[in-house]
């Protein structure tokens, strides 16, 4: 690893100072899974770390007008085994508790997955598709935004220098709703996905037909995506074979996965089909279970 | 550039003057020699650098040492006391839970915070819990029977 200057702010405007005096060649630290890892690849050289290991005010989950807060120091693990998120937003939960190993989700940070943008990650997936918002602070200001248009390509959000993620805010899901996160791991369980889908369902009053759902795919495109065309086909839609198949097809259309180590191109955007019609399978379940 | 750090490990406090790139796998083991902890692949995935801090099991590899500034960490020389082998490593020998044993330091550590954590661990929660722990010898079944047998024990 290259020699740089570490820097421990008490406080979110000591950070965001910090933040703005350095430009470029700050990074910000929390976790350090994915930063420390790059850095011991060479693929990222900072002058400056920012560290928010200390900064007070930056973790807890808490619920707020109905949304869950999940601050951004707050660990996967966290996430995974709070009571709170089990209760309201088990999915959420469920999907943190995927990710890598429990030596990494102990570190890895709410904010630090945001911020390291990698399309591969299990939690941004299962974000967007609970149409949560990130929140995002600088110096003298803050604003919200959608995670559906929070990242910009592999490893780039719309954070501009000086911008820290400080919260992610999750809004709950309509009465009569089920949710599932479905993440397919032909290789070993503490892989990143070769596919992964969020997928949420919503009941109309009779509990027969979709009002609306709402799909976001991981792992197959520079960033999470929601697939928008596919969830269209589901509004009073009736779940059965067909309709699966239908908005399988459709969301092979919103993806444009890459051939690595974990599948072609062409493999992926196959099993987009499949994995959707699974997740939509579970969370269509979980929605008739909330209707009883 | 440097920095001084204290860090509180396996009970006794510890002082060194690092840079701020070092790796709390390099500090234990270069700066307060303590070589309990090995590097396996480097970068968070096989687990044979596995160490807690504040008892949570993290990869040492992946973990700056500035980050254990004023914290507590806990390595595989700080299990046994009194010259008695911890349950988890007794257990581990008792039960043939190691062949060339490079992994083993990591593979007692992560078992230790499993059973501090879940006092009688299923095989599915062992095998969930330590699914991040990787033996090239591929000695599973026994690192398994190993924490079965563990578990079983009255432990500190």
């Amino acid at each position: 690893m290259n020699s740089f200057d570490y820097q421990t702010p008490r406080t979110i405007d000591e950070a965001l100072a910090l933040l703005s005096e350095h430009g470029d060649e700050a990074r910000v630290i929390a976790g350090g899974t994915a930063l420390v890892t790059m850095m011991r690849q060479r693929l990222v050289q900072p002058g400056c770390l920012v560290s928010l290991r200390d900064v007070e005010g930056l973790g807890g989950i808490e619920a707020s007008k109905g949304e869950i807060r999940l601050g951004a120091l707050t660990t996967h693990r966290e996430v995974e085994v709070s009571p709170l998120v089990k209760e309201r937003a088990p999915v959420l939960a469920e999907t943190y508790g995927k990710v890598a190993t429990v030596r990494i989700r102990h570190m890895a940070t709410v904010g630090g997955s945001l911020a390291h943008a990698d399309p591969n990650q299990d939690p941004p997936v299962t974000l967007m598709a609970l149409d949560a918002k990130a929140e995002i602070r600088r110096t003298g200001g803050r604003r919200e935004v959608p995670l559906s248009a929070f990242f910009r390509d592999y490893y780039e959000t719309v954070l501009e220098p000086g911008e820290l993620v400080t919260a992610v805010s999750v809004p709950p899901l309509p009465a009569a709703s089920g949710a599932a996160y479905v993440k397919f791991l032909p290789r070993s369980a503490e892989d990143y996905a070769t596919v992964s889908v969020a997928a949420t369902v919503t009941l109309d009053t009779g509990g027969e037909r979709c009002r609306e759902g709402r799909i976001a795919l991981g792992s197959v495109a520079p960033t999470p995506v929601r697939a928008r065309a596919a969830e269209a086909l589901l509004a009073d839609g009736r779940l059965d074979e067909r309709l699966l198949r239908a908005v399988g097809e459709a969301a092979k259309g919103e993806v444009n996965p890459l051939t690595d180590h974990r599948g072609s191109a062409e493999y992926k955007r196959e099993m987009t089909a499949v994995m959707v019609g699974r997740a939509l399978s579970q969370a269509w379940e979980a929605a008739r279970r909330a209707l009883r | 550039m440097t920095r001084k750090i204290c860090i509180t490990v396996n009970g006794a406090a510890r002082e060194a003057e690092v840079p701020t790139y070092r790796t709390l796998l390099d500090c234990l083991r270069y700066d307060l020699a303590l070589t309990g902890s090995k590097e396996g692949c480097g970068v968070g995935v096989c687990g044979a650098c596995t160490v807690l801090l504040d008892d949570k099991m993290v990869s040492s590899c992946i973990t700056l040492a500035v980050f254990a500034d004023g914290h507590e960490v806990t390595t595989v020389e700080g299990l046994a006391s009194d010259e008695r082998l911890h349950p988890v490593q007794q257990a581990f020998v008792d039960f043939g839970g190691f062949q060339c044993g490079i992994c083993t330091p990591g593979q007692v550590v992560a078992a230790k915070a499993l059973l501090d954590t879940v006092e009688n661990p299923t095989e599915a929660q062992i095998r969930d819990w330590m699914l991040g722990n990787l033996c090239r010898c591929t000695g599973y079944y026994k690192i398994v029977e190993s924490i079965q047998a563990a578990a079983k024990q009255e432990r500190p």
